[in-house]
């Protein structure tokens, strides 16, 4: 079956471009795994993966968004049980009104469980509490060969590390079991503090990461010369009043996808200039509602949209400690000279929680995510050009993220990446692996 | 909380409705043929706020067996509000064209077994003089399609069935309510080519528990294909027939 709209949330490689056959799976007893001669599968959730890493260009996607039952809810531990096409989202809905919410969370709730544990996805309190694979107590992972493993720390201990993180190539997970956080309330408490450049994002989140469960900045990608690196931190804890109930959020839509980019250097200084003037309105103490604190784009459906039929793509890295003020600068300087940056640019500051995932991107430093609409070659060389400041930094760029980085900046991105290839199940394969495999393995 | 007779519970289409049910912690009856996907159901929906659920594993061709359904379903829950009825399976046309045994068989499934367990159905309700009937028709029984017409005549006996009960009911307090689904992406249509007329299960359910709850007559789901059938119907027979549809 072949239908056009399964492309990744970039929207690049395009759309148009691509010809993969779906295999939806509906229920876990009745999974085929079974292939074609030179026929490859890669599981498709619900395609929150920016570049390429979720799509298998010429071959099959197998769609679990249909594997989405709950199995388990120890309400008492904090322990949930569900099959791989459940939804953040349909979690946070289920867990939240007897208090408890994710231990990680990405940036949209639009992700299933599978696709956090094979991007090993972070979020804002990764100073704290690591990854979202470091929270994942075990899973059924099913190889094309038929078998269902289940893998912990204690039982296939390789087939674990190499799945959480390893972008679906080690096989299908079906369930996974994972550990929850306890909350109060639906409520967070927030701190919005503005900063004028770098060397004072730094020392906020210096003074935060203690006692703040929470922090990440925005800044403003067009900045120049001294003002490099200006934005807004914040910094939030859960609240501890107690309300479980929350509001119904509000979703509009871009709902038709553009000839041409909405985001240009007009639109987006104006953009930015609202950003600031609101956080500025906004500063100081406040409360926010638990959803639009942790997924604020999520409240516009189809955001993606905005950039029109090339897209965009988003660019992650992560910079060690030791270098990251100088490398930091550097990047934003190149980016601030190209004119090529979008929106707001996030910046966070990663803790020593180890992932324990062989492919897991987040590391100690600091990480840098923003992104760019699609202006071609143009764009691929300013890319390009970073990765080579990353790579010499030894840092990493975040796979889930990447459409186009090079199989030298993969591998040299990934140490244990030999490894990790000797558990990729033989028929799984997809677009961004035979982009950047490589002939070294 | 609604006492609900959930019949073909395993289809796609059912399970995300029950889901819609079970957060407004309704008690369900669940019937279907395979064991190992109603107890998984059975397992999400209490997770999800069903008051009680309890499942039987029937295949709905059995007719002598429908009773049987009614009877264990109250039972459990005692005096039933709704009554649920969502299976179906869609032929391949082309070998029922060569098989009367094949083409008995469909029909029998998507419209006998319909009938049947409708005709008790709306005898236990008329009995209690309240409650609702649900039946997931299609808007394939509004015209009979070449390549669907096995399918689609067995729907379209369906809908005219609940057309006349409904006028019977009605007066009785009982509600009867037809959805005809456009094309949906459900375990019946997989392996078909889908384009943008396609939609979800979940959105087809939130149009049935719409349904439900503002007690509609009859519903087309997504709303658009009232239109599109309006449309269809207006085709005079002799222009419809060259189509091939």
């Amino acid at each position: 079956m072949k239908i056009k709209n399964y492309h990744s949330w970039g929207r690049y490689p395009y759309p148009k471009s691509l010809d993969q056959k779906v295999r939806p799976l509906f229920s876990q007893d009745q999974i085929d795994l079974s292939v074609s001669k030179n026929e490859t599968l890669l599981p498709y959730g619900n395609g929150r993966s920016y570049g390429d890493s979720c799509l298998n260009n010429g071959g099959t996607l197998i769609h679990t968004r249909g594997l989405n039952q709950f199995i388990e809810f120890d309400s008492e531990k904090g322990i949930l049980k569900c099959e791989a096409g459940v939804l953040i989202s349909e979690v946070i809905d289920l867990i939240l009104p007897s208090g408890w919410f994710l231990m990680a969370t990405p940036g949209t709730r639009f992700v299933t469980i599978g696709g956090a544990i094979a991007n090993d996805v972070h979020g804002k309190n990764h100073h704290k509490a690591g990854t979202f694979g470091c929270h994942v107590l075990g899973f059924e992972l099913m190889r094309s060969d038929g078998q269902k493993l289940f893998c912990s720390k204690d039982k296939n201990k390789g087939l674990f590390l190499s799945t959480i993180g390893g972008l679906g190539l080690t096989g299908l997970i079906t369930w996974a079991k994972f550990s929850l956080l306890r909350v109060e309330s639906a409520l967070m408490d927030v701190e919005t503090i503005s900063f004028k450049n770098l060397d004072e994002f730094f020392h906020i989140s210096k003074s935060s990461d203690e006692s703040y469960d929470y922090t990440v900045a925005w800044i403003d990608s067009l900045a120049k010369g001294s003002e490099i690196g200006r934005g807004v931190f914040k910094r939030a804890n859960h609240s501890l009043s107690a309300s479980l109930s929350q509001s119904k959020p509000k979703r509009m839509s871009i709902p038709i996808n553009p000839p041409f980019s909405l985001v240009n250097k007009s639109s987006l200084k104006i953009f930015n200039f609202l950003y600031q003037w609101n956080s500025s309105r906004k500063k100081g103490r406040n409360s926010e509602n638990i959803i639009p604190f942790f997924y604020p784009l999520d409240s516009i459906q189809n955001w993606n949209n905005i950039y029109g039929q090339k897209g965009f793509l988003q660019y992650q890295c992560v910079i060690p400690m030791k270098n990251a003020k100088r490398v930091i600068r550097e990047i934003l300087e190149r980016i601030s000279i190209s004119q090529q940056g979008s929106f707001l640019a996030v910046l966070k500051v990663f803790g020593n929680i180890k992932s324990p995932g062989m492919l897991s991107f987040p590391r100690p430093g600091v990480t840098l995510a923003l992104d760019f609409p699609n202006k071609g070659d143009k764009l691929f060389k300013l890319l390009h050009e970073l990765d080579q400041i990353v790579i010499s930094s030894e840092g990493a760029i975040y796979p889930a993220k990447d459409a186009r980085m090079s199989s030298e900046t993969f591998y040299a991105s990934f140490p244990e990446l030999k490894e990790f290839s000797t558990f990729i199940d033989p028929i799984f394969s997809s677009s961004f692996w035979r982009r950047v495999e490589g002939d070294q393995i | 909380m609604k006492k609900i007779i959930v019949i073909g519970a395993t289809s796609t289409i059912a399970e995300a409705t029950c889901r819609l049910f079970a957060a407004e912690g309704d008690m369900l009856y669940l019937v279907g043929r395979n064991e190992a996907i109603l107890k998984e159901i059975s397992e999400d929906l209490k997770l999800r706020g069903a008051n009680a659920i309890k499942y039987q594993v029937q295949d709905l061709n059995s007719i002598s067996k429908h009773n049987e359904i009614f009877d264990k379903a109250t039972q459990f829950m005692g005096d039933i509000d709704l009554i649920f009825i969502a299976h179906g399976t869609l032929p391949n046309q082309s070998e029922c064209e060569k098989s009367v045994e094949k083409t008995i068989n469909e029909f029998s499934t998507n419209a006998i077994s319909v009938i049947s367990l409708l005709t008790h159905a709306s005898n236990i309700l008329e009995a209690y003089s309240k409650g609702m009937i649900v039946v997931i028709s299609s808007v394939a029984g509004d015209r009979g399609r070449e390549s669907n017409y096995i399918y689609g005549s067995a729907k379209g006996a369906v809908s005219i069935f609940l057309e006349g009960l409904r006028g019977r009911l009605e007066k009785k307090g009982v509600k009867v309510i037809t959805i005809k689904p456009g094309f949906v992406d459900t375990k019946m249509t997989n392996g078909i080519d889908k384009n943008f007329l396609w939609s979800s299960p979940e959105k087809v359910a939130k149009g049935i528990k719409v349904a439900v709850d503002n007690e509609k007559d009859i519903v087309y789901l997504p709303g658009y294909w009232k239109y599109i059938m309006y449309i269809v119907k207006l085709i005079p027979g002799f222009i419809f027939k060259k189509l091939s549809l």
